[in-house]
């Protein structure tokens, strides 16, 4: 079998000495940063980037790829025990999981949540593994105007996701579209909003806006709000869960996990999306709803496993199509570039190590995240008691290095800073900085493919209408946007994001 | 009757929503346009630098409504802006900047984690000391020997830079 013998080779690519490694060293950091509240998978990965210049290509992925994972495990522990969301997935784990804590319960609630995760991650990579040959072939049909559709789709798919004003997000998306422009025209060799800059004839780059809006500016927001403690949970008990517990969770973790797979693959689902759902699919199926937000064990199960499901399958986009459906995946775009990799449908075709071996690597590192989180969790514990005021120095030498290391450009640390301005700005006026990113990694290539697009029908714009392809993801768009503006869901979507 | 801002907070988003497209088309119409089929540099920019200045009009106007004297509340206020996080992390990141290229990865690593580090409300002096020599041997061991990026050390007027590469 095709699936098997390439599934194969994955495992034969990932189980080298230096590549478990590279994943241990992912998983880890993905904890960590998961654990520590203030701290998100978008930064850390953005900080890294430079840092993978060095490394071979496939050791760089596994390792980013860990990162995002280990954050979904890493970011249940904080808010099992504090009461924190380590991690903005991880917001609805904090109503029922410190609620177990407080009963005396958390060691379970940690171990469902692990190993919901581990099946959800088991799960997930499956479903890359079986959906990553189709949908390459697919896309392989895809010509410059099918690509300029389905990034319409992407941006407006991540606008509906953002939370708050919808109509915010979409300048914020033009906005990335228009700062993305910035530099060298590739058709033209044109220099454009480059004030003369030498720095900036390839454009600001990719770590330097990350950086600023979501390392500086979180870090400024963050020092703004103080310090929250809550009290620990006393015990942690034992973790592995009993009998009860696995009966009335394995029905939650699989919808949690089937839910998750499906939205993680949605251009702008990814992890957050899956544990808001997952939750609120378990509280309507319930017998008993009012136990919710009092310690049901399912409301920890099904958004843990989701969020897992989520941050797996959302690579599903990027791998096959090229096109980035998070933040997240944004940055490994960026990190496949720097490699000289295109993500797109060839790489699955051109270099097949590389892709099955990333697959294969989740696999694996979620097998490592299981033995990290259950045994080890004391020490998690212990890191959570680190104060901020400790912790954010260091974050912002990371951004500074990060920054610096990729050109050995000064300049380009101070441009952070005003990116890092910008985001606080943004953070004050409620505009989620999430799709500017996506429009910014998005702003060349669309603009390329919508010039490819007209250029090859002579100027004639309804091109994006008459190729069946193309139109048909104009559709799904359209319907999307029909879909936001019937009340009802809207009405769900703000509730959604009342609680983040 | 009076004009009346409803949302803070969404009227100035709009208004720099608005300022940033302008400025964006106001740019493009510098470069060449060319035609739909031909675009030049100029086109696809002018095109979001207009969309995104009507969007902003689309926000702003929102923000305001028409009512009677004496009524309407603001429920969109922007929540005090806490200057003293938002200038020192700004000037230790940009201190580092101006200092990393002359005096070397320590000094920059020390003024970065001495300047931002006073930012939180409960800074401990001594803390921050130890923090900062910490950081900088962090920095030195793992950066510079550790991952072998390109950093001077010390200031490059004490020690050639050839010495140290």
């Amino acid at each position: 079998m095709d699936l098997l013998a390439n599934l194969g080779l994955g495992f034969d690519a990932a189980f080298t000495v230096a590549n478990l490694g590279y994943c241990f060293v992912g998983v880890t950091l993905g904890t960590l940063i998961g654990v520590l509240p203030g701290l998100g998978p978008v930064a850390t990965i953005a900080m890294l980037l430079p840092i993978t210049y060095g490394l071979q290509p496939l050791s760089a992925l596994i390792m980013l790829a860990g990162i995002y994972y280990g954050a979904q495990y890493g970011g249940s522990t904080s808010a099992i025990l504090v009461n924190l969301p380590g991690e903005s997935s991880s917001v609805v784990t904090c109503l029922d999981g410190y609620a177990m804590a407080r009963k005396g319960r958390a060691g379970a609630a940690l171990g469902v949540a692990a190993l919901g995760s581990f099946f959800a991650g088991t799960v997930a990579t499956v479903a890359i593994a079986v959906l990553a040959a189709p949908l390459s072939a697919l896309a392989l049909k895809f010509g410059p105007a099918e690509y300029f559709s389905l990034m319409v789709l992407g941006l407006v798919a991540a606008i509906v996701l953002a939370n708050g004003s919808l109509i915010k997000a979409i300048a914020m998306t033009v906005l990335g579209l228009l700062l993305g422009l910035v530099g060298t025209d590739v058709n033209s060799g044109a220099e454009r909003f480059s004030f003369g800059i030498p720095e900036l004839s390839d454009g600001f780059g990719f770590v330097v806006v990350s950086m600023g809006l979501f390392g500086i500016a979180e870090i400024i927001a963050n020092l703004e709000k103080g310090e929250r403690r809550d009290i620990f949970a006393t015990t942690v008990g034992g973790v592995w869960p009993s009998r009860d517990d696995f009966r009335a969770t394995w029905k939650p973790v699989l919808r949690g996990t089937f839910l998750g797979s499906l939205l993680g693959v949605l251009p702008g689902g990814g992890a957050i999306l899956s544990s808001f759902a997952a939750y609120t699919l378990e509280k309507k199926l319930a017998k008993d709803p009012s136990r919710f937000g009092q310690g049901a064990i399912e409301g920890v199960a099904a958004p843990e496993s989701a969020n897992n499901a989520g941050a797996q399958t959302s690579f599903i986009p990027l791998l096959t199509l090229g096109i980035p459906p998070n933040a997240v995946m944004a940055l490994m775009v960026g990190a496949m570039m720097i490699h000289g990799i295109v993500p797109g449908p060839q790489v699955m075709t051109e270099r097949p190590e590389l892709f099955w071996g990333l697959i294969a690597s989740m696999w694996i590192g979620n097998g490592l995240l299981v033995l990290l989180n259950l045994p080890l969790i004391g020490l998690w514990v212990r890191l959570l008691k680190v104060p901020y005021r400790l912790l954010y120095p260091a974050i912002l030498l990371f951004c500074c290095v990060g920054v610096y290391s990729v050109n050995s450009s000064a300049l380009e640390v101070a441009f952070t800073v005003a990116f890092g301005l910008l985001g606080y700005l943004f953070i004050k006026l409620r505009c989620e900085p999430a799709p500017l990113l996506l429009g910014f990694v998005l702003g060349p290539l669309m603009e390329e493919n919508l010039r490819r697009a007209l250029l090859l029908a002579r100027g004639d714009a309804t091109v994006f209408f008459t190729r069946p392809l193309s139109l048909g993801l104009l559709l799904a768009t359209a319907a999307l946007v029909v879909i936001l503006v019937l009340p009802n869901v809207r009405r769900t979507r703000d509730v959604a994001f009342q609680e983040d | 009757m009076h004009l009346h801002i409803l949302r803070r907070r969404d009227f100035i988003a709009g208004s720099l929503f608005i300022a940033f497209g302008v400025a964006a088309a106001g740019g493009a119409l510098r470069y060449p346009l060319g035609t739909a089929m031909r675009m030049g540099p100029g086109y696809f920019p002018l095109l979001l630098g207009g969309l995104l200045a009507l969007l902003g009009l689309a926000i702003a106007l929102a923000a305001l409504r028409v009512v009677p004297d004496g009524e309407g509340a603001d429920d969109g206020r922007v929540e005090g802006v806490s200057f003293k996080p938002v200038l020192l992390v700004a000037v230790g990141v940009l201190l580092f900047a101006l200092t990393v290229n002359a005096l070397g990865l320590v000094l920059a690593t020390v003024a970065l984690v001495v300047v931002s580090g006073i930012a939180h409300h409960e800074t401990r002096w001594r803390e921050v000391a130890v923090l900062a020599a910490g950081l900088a041997a962090f920095a030195v061991g793992v950066f510079f020997y550790g991952l072998g990026l390109p950093f001077e050390v010390l200031p490059v007027a004490v020690l050639p830079a050839g010495l140290l590469a």
